[in-house]
């Protein structure tokens, strides 16, 4: 007995000892409860990669450039910008008042020295050459920075506002080293300071107190809550923990619209899904014809209506609309009826040698999910009644199918999907470019490469868009892809959040947002 | 064998240019042949550096096990706590009314309990208690205080509390029936002294030995259980590590969780002593 009591006692001390040791709390009432969906993977600027930690490095760093609520472009660190008459040269005025969290200010240098770690090899940045048509970065003083391009980029304040682009701190980084980006080492320029990081469960920002525009910032605190899994982060929103979601989970999309309203933010995105065809392979090598059959033979506006039904856009182009300065050329057969489409799509599927005798037998990859698989079933039964192949569907972890993807040795169509980095054409049009190391499928083309290098050279903005736009309407023509929807942001935001804005870009900075009282 | 699955840590949809990629293979060492980084990683781990994680950049594995396991120690020990006090004492509940409609609620609640795996039963009680009543925290981060202990530790427990309340029935049945506690009967004490001085004893024998395999149970249950409630333990890290293809993250659980184990079998090989007279004399 006396040792049976023992061992419940150990066992309740060690219960007691680890239960000691609770994070702090500050009233609920000034904090904002954000769902971010998967971990950041580093908030150092130049090893993050996800769209989760640019969100977050969105709140606690500013760049040159920044956004509107309403994604427009809009003044950051700089105050304003001259651009010369070649469009080779921008001067940014950088604000005297911009300030590091440490009171520091934020000067004309830390660019460059950014810059020239984002491009450091030894840094290993994701990014490295995301700046690739920067030539020189060039500090004239403390508030003046010249930036002088290869040629004209349009998109450059673009590209600017991105995370990778952001000031970094020379003191800092040589005071911590690889640390440096660790809660209360990590020095912001921006609304926010991160103060905690659990792996796996929630980062913590405070205020920045010496932000330069810290007058407009409205919410005290903003924590980030890792929950990868969409449906139990809906469980959370609806008990009030959270105010705003990632995302809304597939299943459950038609119950949050009827039981939210307009709590549901839904907005179309800069982000097209698709299905690559491997080019340097039988039997899609050298046969435009079955490309385009196979592609005319799916019904995207039932897919996204029936299958996908979440505010989804069919695709018939490679350019998502809406992006600057740009109308997307669209498929040659955009404008026929699904049933004119399927004729001649089964005309091809002849005219490439196919038959009812002599089927096509082909494999399409996609990565385990339950969307993913509802997509294939779908297009694999539209291939069967319009041309009257069995298409073999094959699912893989995610890992799997990205080296499959890349190796191009066992795949004939596989499912991926292109998000645009900057809000212009080119981050669409340039991955298919020949020796693009996104360009999946193994597209190459002389022609669409010497379109987009006039484009580039261009000077004048309305030139640049024909060349791009002309370029676009020779890659459709070549059936490299299938694209068949534009994807859609979804947000659940809660009535007690104010200033939230649906843009394409779908980024929220937490500065623009503010917390209506408590009634 | 983590680097034997097809897919490296740093692919994504994004597919980085050859020479970007090529730093980043240099910078963890993976540009270097597999005997290369066998020998690299085995020196640092007789050193005790499990190396950095390939995707949380800016922490080691060590760090990350030292975050994760206090809190995956912490949830598992208070759900084992309540495992053996809920199972142990309505189990013994069960054999005392033994074929009473009682024992039978018991009974068949054990059986349910065993039955559905922990990946419905979280759902379930997040929906009940946290979504439709308000009682509890659905999730982990944002709440402090003792709350959000409560479903996890709950939806942990509830196998192992059926499970041990079956056990400890059968031995209970088992043990009253020996000669030795008519032997004690026969002397006037009561049926509370029996159990208490005589019976309970030897029925946990069973129970004690099943601790091992609840311990895996539990180690293995808190996989989902963070999974589902976002707790920042060492199940979830275990788990995005081998998604993510973080070899040295996946490769660091293991080795902890191996130590780990041997040492817990170890431990209960000496309380078995302990407890049971005719184990320690021999």
């Amino acid at each position: 007995m006396k040792s049976i009591r023992l061992l419940l006692l150990i066992l309740l001390l060690s219960g007691v000892a680890a239960c000691g040791g609770s994070e702090d709390t500050s009233d609920s009432a000034s904090v904002l409860n954000r769902g971010l969906g998967t971990e950041p993977e580093s908030l150092d600027a130049h090893k993050a990669r996800s769209l989760q930690a640019a969100a977050v490095l969105r709140d606690i760093g500013e760049g040159l450039v920044s956004y509107t609520s309403a994604g427009e472009l809009t003044s950051g660190v700089a105050e304003s910008w001259d651009v010369s008459d070649d469009r080779l040269t921008y001067t940014f005025h950088l604000r005297t008042n911009a300030k590091w969290s440490n009171g520091d200010p934020v000067t004309a240098e830390h660019f460059v020295f950014a810059v020239n770690r984002l491009t450091d090899p030894a840094t290993a940045a994701f990014y490295a050459e995301f700046l690739g048509d920067v030539s020189a970065l060039n500090a004239v003083d403390d508030n003046t920075l010249t930036i002088t391009l290869n040629r004209p980029t349009p998109y450059l304040l673009s590209l600017l506002t991105h995370p990778s682009t952001f000031p970094m701190h020379p003191g800092s980084l040589a005071e911590h080293g690889d640390s440096f980006a660790r809660p209360g080492k990590l020095l912001s320029n921006g609304a926010y300071v991160l103060t905690h990081w659990v792996p796996g469960s929630v980062l913590t920002l405070k205020r920045n107190d010496q932000y330069w525009n810290e007058a407009n910032t409205a919410i005290e605190e903003v924590r980030y809550h890792v929950q990868s899994q969409e449906v139990a982060e809906l469980a959370r929103y609806r008990t009030g923990e959270l105010d705003i979601t990632s995302s809304v989970p597939p299943d459950s999309f038609e119950q949050v619209r009827k039981e939210y309203g307009d709590q549901l933010h839904l907005a179309p995105e800069q982000n097209v899904y698709y299905y690559g065809y491997n080019l340097t392979k039988q039997p899609f090598k050298d046969s435009p014809e079955l490309r385009q059959a196979l592609s005319m033979a799916i019904d995207r506006d039932l897919l996204v209506e029936k299958i996908m039904g979440r505010g989804e856009v069919a695709a018939y182009s490679w350019v998502p609309p809406g992006v600057d300065n740009y109308a997307p050329t669209q498929l040659s057969f955009a404008t026929l009826t699904q049933a004119e489409r399927s004729k001649i799509a089964l005309g091809l599927y002849k005219a490439a040698g196919f038959s009812e005798e002599n089927r096509l037998q082909v494999e399409l990859r996609y990565n385990t999910s339950d969307t993913h698989r509802r997509i294939a079933l779908a297009v694999q039964s539209m291939w069967r009644d319009v041309l009257g192949f069995e298409a073999t569907l094959i699912n893989e972890e995610f890992q799997v199918l990205l080296a499959n993807m890349r190796d191009r040795e066992v795949t004939q169509i596989f499912r991926s999907s292109w998000a645009g980095d900057y809000n212009d054409a080119h981050a669409f049009l340039s991955t298919l470019q020949s020796e693009n190391a996104a360009n999946l499928p193994g597209y190459s083309s002389e022609e669409f490469d010497g379109l987009l290098q006039r484009a580039a050279e261009q000077v004048d903005l309305g030139t640049r868009r024909l060349y791009l736009e002309e370029s676009e309407r020779v890659m459709l023509a070549d059936h490299p892809v299938i694209p068949l929807y534009f994807y859609v942001s979804k947000h659940l935001v809660s009535p007690r959040v104010l200033g939230w804005g649906d843009n394409v870009l779908d980024y929220h900075y937490s500065q623009h947002l503010s917390l209506k009282a408590a009634e | 064998m983590v680097h034997a699955a097809p897919g490296g840590p740093f692919d994504a949809e994004r597919v980085l240019p050859a020479d970007v990629a090529a730093n980043i293979e240099a910078a963890y060492h993976l540009d270097e042949s597999l005997p290369q980084q066998f020998v690299r990683y085995m020196s640092g781990l007789v050193r005790g550096d499990l190396g950095p994680s390939f995707r949380y950049r800016d922490y080691t594995v060590a760090e990350l096990i030292g975050t994760g396991f206090p809190l995956s120690l912490q949830i598992g020990v208070l759900a084992m706590l309540l495992a053996l006090l809920a199972g142990v004492s309505s189990g013994t509940v069960a054999a005392l009314k033994q074929g009473s409609m009682l024992d039978r609620v018991v009974m068949s609640f054990a059986m349910t309990g065993i039955s559905i795996p922990v990946f419905v039963v979280a759902p379930v009680l997040v929906l009940l208690l946290a979504v439709k009543l308000h009682w509890l925290p659905a999730g982990w981060s944002g709440t402090s205080g003792a709350a959000k202990f409560v479903l996890p530790v709950i939806t942990l427990a509830l196998p192992q509390i059926a499970y041990i309340a079956r056990l400890t029935r059968a031995s209970m049945i088992d043990v009253l029936g020996r000669d030795f506690i008519r032997t004690a009967r026969a002397q006037g004490l009561g049926t509370k002294a029996i159990i208490r001085v005589h019976a309970l004893r030897p029925a946990m024998l069973p129970v004690l030995s099943y601790m091992g395999p609840a311990i895996a149970a539990i180690l293995t249950g808190s996989v989902v259980v963070e999974e589902v409630f976002g707790i920042p333990g060492l199940g979830q890290f275990f788990v995005r590590g081998a998604l993510n293809r973080d070899y040295t993250l996946v490769l660091g659980i293991v080795i902890f969780y191996a130590t780990l184990i041997v040492s817990l079998n170890l431990i209960v090989d000496v309380l078995y002593g302990v407890l049971d007279p005719r184990v320690r004399n021999r």
